[in-house]
């Protein structure tokens, strides 16, 4: 089976509305402001965008296509994409075929959440039926609990230890001191993350994100347009999506990545050594170990090791969540799902808010969403690649003590 | 001369030389009522069920619904009540003439006896004697068995039942005729929770008050209290039941009249 | 650990107001509270390729077969991973933190989130899991050691999904009867403190009641539940205190409708079954609703003792069998009102009890101990519907497979 290839699209225009903590507005206000902000920094009107897509938790009971005459939009291409932590990576790869495709000419993606002080907690009791029925009369603890399942299974499993997860918190943060929207401007230190209270065991405070408000967004357009309009854009290589992958596993230790990592980096031409900077989905760290291992940095299990060897920071040696990730920017809903997106868009256009990752040139950008009962059942990854860089295939290996045995699953 | 007579009742009563003496139990729920084997059909004692107190079932006004049966507390006995008065004429409480609610009274007081054994029996002798001091029962005039009963506030003891049934005192058949044939009694009242005795159903007839005073049209009254302050003779009753269609009898206020000398 | 006995309240401080866990639910997993309500798991099974489901949907998640059917299962299963909440977004839960919950792979097949009774061993480990009505009235599944371990009622997660007697207060509203009398017995043997046994129209005698009355843990009380004014007037005195309410106050008559004639028999049965629990319940209902937080042991249950009679008619029965199904309907409504406390309401539905009034109906008939264990069981099974004994079984079992052919079964 061959996969046509993105060729002659580019994602462009990476934007951010600053997070908060908790607002007063809707949803509609933080899109709106997305778009106002695509549209400005591409030299666009409003008419010329004619694909839409969407992604938010808090719009309801709007969907995209309220949200069409809510801003007096009339796309021919529109899509609604609930898929948490997925959605970024989904909506990229839906625009890209229609616009490689001719449905649309230029696709905005929005995702983006409001965060009264009282969202969060309406929303977990009716995420999904199955939470309802069969979660959240179980102690209400949210995402916290089942996440707690999840990596007490994986440290017993594989021998992960709070320090090892602590690493990946305590390089985050120090990404994220450089990135000016991230709500968490104080460094972090190891003991202070090994001190927090613990929130559901072996869950504690420093592995839980902040949810806030916010808003993600790109434009997706032919690479001619975006050179027309002068904006820089990252090509696509190639992408992935899966749900509700090994469902026979009776928890959860790897995601949907596992099934598709061989087609991903076949069609990106690449393989793991190649890609300068991997930005997880990270709503708990257990889920970034789980990603390094099924998108082929190491062996399945061998994630607490390979944490051991790198610093993840932009500066030091596998560099990941470079802009601080969820864990130290905050959690704006489905913007979420968007952030490590957005910041890699932002990376390879050479353009950062925050640090640099030096001489990146092709990134892998991770999604995982929807703990619809027990587990995440969205799961997707793209490889991006600047515009300078011809072909995947560079002969570069970020981590050279895992790559022989990269591309098996469990 | 009647309206003279009339007057100076009016004015006995205002001047206090006609005492009035109230021989009603208070109708409560608390308040015993007959208890017949559970095979049989039972009275209903009395209930009682607020309407409005002043609130949101009726802003300004309070008031109760209530129910009992016909034989519940103070309460009047009619010939039809009994199956030897069911074809009498004029046997029901809406049928009997109103003249009958209204009559002199004989207290004949058995509280020593009634104290000393709860099965007591009124019988002829007893009556004869208490004529000798205080004269001949005059015709039409209610007999009433004084036995202190009422002073029982105690419901179990008021009742007195052990596995044997009711202990309460009454009158025997013999008295009971002879009241009826021998001195045209137009009732007889007691104090205990029925006309009989608690151990009448033994009697020859069973229940020879209900059997014999209502088969010869004859009344009852029960549940009756205050005797104690009654004379032997000279007390005016005035026990006028509820006009119910076709009734048995009903519960009812009963007054005593009795002159102050 | 055994429980201790709790201290006495402090009159100063104050009652905290009930609150109850999440209660939604799918229309769908509600079959999981139908099967804990009668204290049974039961878990959807695909008719057509066997495998069991959980969480409860509409279709098989193997074949899409959509002929699910909610069969028993013994729950055995290896808790694979837990955790103690120690942080919770629920009020009810916030107050009882911290919280253990697990989640077990079932021998069966699926993996389900559950409380975790404190004497579960850390993860892995071998465990059964039950379903368990939790204060929302809600079934939820309870993993319990795979062995019955000293004193287990008295974890303190699983007390929030029971109602023990032990160390409550109770009223139990007709003590003449023999099951009156029996439910007393096992109350007091079960450790309740306290036992009010109402005793109405105190000049009846009947055998055994003295010896009730004698009992140390047993107060009787005025109780007469026709009687408006005496039901306000003992909840004024005692409303305050009571935590359980067992209503085995009961007429019972065995007419139908041409065998008796008049309204006597039937009022009286309504009077007491049904007008009798609508006054309880009016006088004792709102203290009870306010007290379901008050401590380890506040205000939990509300036992009414109905009849299998009022699921169908029973002609030989019928006017109580009518009693009983208004009783039932009133019951229901009761449930509702009472479930925002947290107040279980638990309907007990005998068959013919051996006593006076079934003296012509053919054996099996339940004994009032046997009746009394099932209810103090049900307490601390926290169940909601109860069918002691093999007629009530049958019963159950007929009317749920189909209604109308009982129905015509108890007309013949």
């Amino acid at each position: 089976m061959n996969r046509a290839k993105y060729d002659g699209v580019v994602a462009c225009v990476p934007v951010t509305v600053p997070y908060v903590r908790h607002s007063i507005r809707g949803a509609h206000w933080f899109l709106a402001r997305a778009l106002r902000e695509l549209i400005a920094t591409a030299g666009l009107a409003k008419s010329d965008v004619d694909g839409l897509c969407v992604s938010s938790f808090s719009l309801a009971p709007d969907t995209a296509v309220g949200l069409t005459q809510h801003l007096g939009m009339s796309p021919r291409w529109l899509d609604h994409i609930p898929m948490g932590g997925a959605s970024g990576i989904v909506a990229l790869r839906r625009a890209a075929r229609a616009v490689q495709a001719g449905d649309a000419d230029v696709v905005a993606c929005l995702a983006g959440d409001t965060n009264h002080v009282e969202s969060f907690r309406l929303m977990l009791g009716n995420f999904s039926q199955f939470a309802r029925d069969a979660v959240y009369p179980y102690g209400a603890g949210g995402p916290n609990a089942s996440f707690a399942f999840l990596t007490a299974a994986y440290m017993r499993t594989y021998g992960a230890t709070r320090e090892d997860f602590g690493h990946l918190c305590v390089a985050q943060r120090q990404n994220a001191l450089a990135f000016p929207h991230a709500l968490m401007k104080k460094p972090l230190t190891l003991d202070a993350y090994l001190a927090a209270r613990a929130v559901a065991a072996p869950i504690h405070l420093f592995d839980c994100v902040m949810p806030c408000a916010g808003a993600e967004a790109f434009l997706v357009m032919t690479a001619d347009r975006a050179k027309r309009l002068g904006l820089p854009g990252v090509r696509i290589l190639g992408t992935i999506e899966r749900h509700n992958a090994f469902p026979e596993d009776p928890i959860q230790l790897r995601g949907g990545w596992a099934m598709d990592i061989d087609d991903l980096y076949a069609q990106a031409g690449v393989g793991p050594e190649d890609i300068d900077f991997l930005q997880t989905y990270d709503d708990y760290p257990v889920i970034s170990l789980m990603q390094i291992e099924d998108l082929g940095f190491c062996a399945k299990g061998d994630g607490p090791a390979f944490v051991r060897r790198h610093t993840f920071t932009n500066d030091g040696s596998f560099p990941m969540n470079t802009s601080g990730g969820q864990l130290s920017v905050g959690q704006a809903g489905a913007a979420g799902g968007y952030l490590g997106l957005v910041e890699a868009l932002r990376q390879l256009t050479g353009r950062p808010l925050g640090s640099t990752v030096p001489d990146a040139r092709i990134g892998l950008v991770s999604g995982f969403g929807m703990i619809n009962y027990d587990r995440g059942l969205c799961s997707g990854a793209v490889v991006l690649a600047d515009t300078s860089s011809t072909t995947g295939s560079k002969p570069r290996a970020p981590d050279t003590g895992s790559t022989a045995a990269v591309r098996a699953g469990p | 001369m009647s309206q003279d007579t009339l007057a100076a009742f009016a004015n006995a009563l205002a001047t206090g030389s006609i005492r009035v003496v109230d021989l009603t139990q208070t109708l409560s729920p608390a308040f015993p009522q007959i208890t017949l084997p559970p095979e049989f059909g039972q009275c209903w004692p009395f209930r009682i069920e607020e309407v409005s107190h002043y609130d949101e079932r009726g802003p300004g006004w309070y008031w109760n619904n209530f129910s009992c049966g016909e034989h519940t507390g103070t309460h009047f006995d009619a010939p039809i009540h009994w199956v030897s008065g069911r074809h009498l004429p004029n046997n029901a409480v809406d049928t009997i003439p109103v003249e009958h609610f209204i009559g002199p009274a004989c207290v004949i007081d058995c509280s020593k006896e009634a104290a000393a054994d709860a099965d007591f029996l009124l019988t002829v002798p007893f009556v004869e004697a208490w004529e000798a001091r205080h004269g001949r029962i005059p015709p039409r005039a209610w007999v009433l068995m004084r036995t202190d009963w009422s002073k029982r506030t105690d419901p179990v003891a008021y009742q007195n039942f052990d596995a044997t049934g009711q202990h309460t005192p009454g009158p025997d058949a013999d008295v009971v005729r002879f009241l009826v044939e021998q001195r045209d009694v137009i009732g007889f009242g007691t104090e205990a929770i029925g006309t009989d005795a608690g151990q009448g159903y033994h009697l020859r007839p069973p229940y020879p008050c209900h059997s014999i005073m209502h088969g010869a049209g004859r009344y009852g009254l029960q549940c009756l209290a205050n005797l104690d302050q009654l004379p032997p003779t000279g007390a005016v009753i005035f026990a006028a039941p509820l006009k119910i269609e076709q009734g048995s009898g009903s519960p009812l206020r009963v007054l005593a009249m009795v002159s102050e000398r | 650990m055994s429980l201790p006995r709790p201290p006495k309240k402090n009159p100063i401080l104050r009652t905290r107001a009930p609150t109850t866990p999440p209660g939604g639910r799918s229309r769908v997993a509600l079959g999981l509270t139908t099967a804990a309500a009668l204290g049974r798991l039961e878990l959807q099974v695909c008719r057509d390729c066997g495998t069991v489901q959980y969480p409860p949907r509409e279709a098989c998640h193997a074949c899409l077969s959509e002929r699910l059917r909610w069969t028993a299962q013994d729950g055995a299963g290896e808790l694979i991973a837990d955790t103690v909440l120690t942080h919770s977004n629920d009020l009810y839960f916030r107050e009882r933190l911290p919280w253990r919950l697990g989640m077990v792979r079932l021998d069966a097949g699926p993996s389900v989130v559950a409380h975790v009774h404190g004497d579960v061993g850390d993860a892995p480990a071998r465990v059964r899991v039950g379903a368990r009505l939790d204060r929302a009235g809600q079934a939820v599944l309870v993993a319990f050691p795979e062995q019955e371990t000293k004193d287990m009622a008295d974890d303190r997660q699983l007390r929030e999904m029971t109602c023990d007697p032990q160390y409550r207060k109770v009223l139990v509203t007709d003590g003449k009867t023999p099951t009156g009398q029996a439910v007393v017995r096992a109350l007091v043997d079960a450790g309740a403190d306290l036992v009010w046994v109402g005793h109405a129209e105190p000049w009846k005698q009947y055998a055994g009641f003295d010896a009730i009355a004698g009992l140390h843990a047993v107060t009787p009380v005025p109780l007469d539940l026709t009687d408006s004014r005496a039901v306000s007037s003992l909840a004024a005195q005692i409303g305050g205190k009571v935590d359980i309410v067992v209503n085995t106050a009961e007429h019972h008559r065995t007419f139908g409708i041409g065998d008796r004639r008049g309204l006597d028999a039937a009022r009286a049965e309504m009077d007491i079954n049904y007008f009798g629990l609508l006054r309880l319940a009016q006088d004792f209902g709102p203290a009870l609703k306010a007290r379901a937080a008050d401590g380890d042991t506040g205000a939990c249950a509300w036992v009414n003792v109905l009849s299998v009679y009022a699921l169908a008619n029973f002609p030989a029965h019928g006017t109580f069998s009518a009693s009983k199904a208004a009783a039932y309907s009133l019951a229901q409504c009761l449930r509702a009102e009472m479930r925002a406390s947290g107040v279980r309401v638990v309907n007990v539905f005998p068959g013919p009890v051996d006593d006076e009034w079934n003296q012509l109906v053919p054996p099996p008939k339940l004994a009032p101990s046997a009746l009394a264990s099932a209810i103090v069981k049900a307490l601390r099974d926290g169940v909601e519907d109860v069918f002691p004994g093999e007629v009530a079984q049958d019963w159950l079992a007929r009317w749920r497979d189909d209604p109308k052919a009982l129905e015509r079964e108890l007309s013949l």
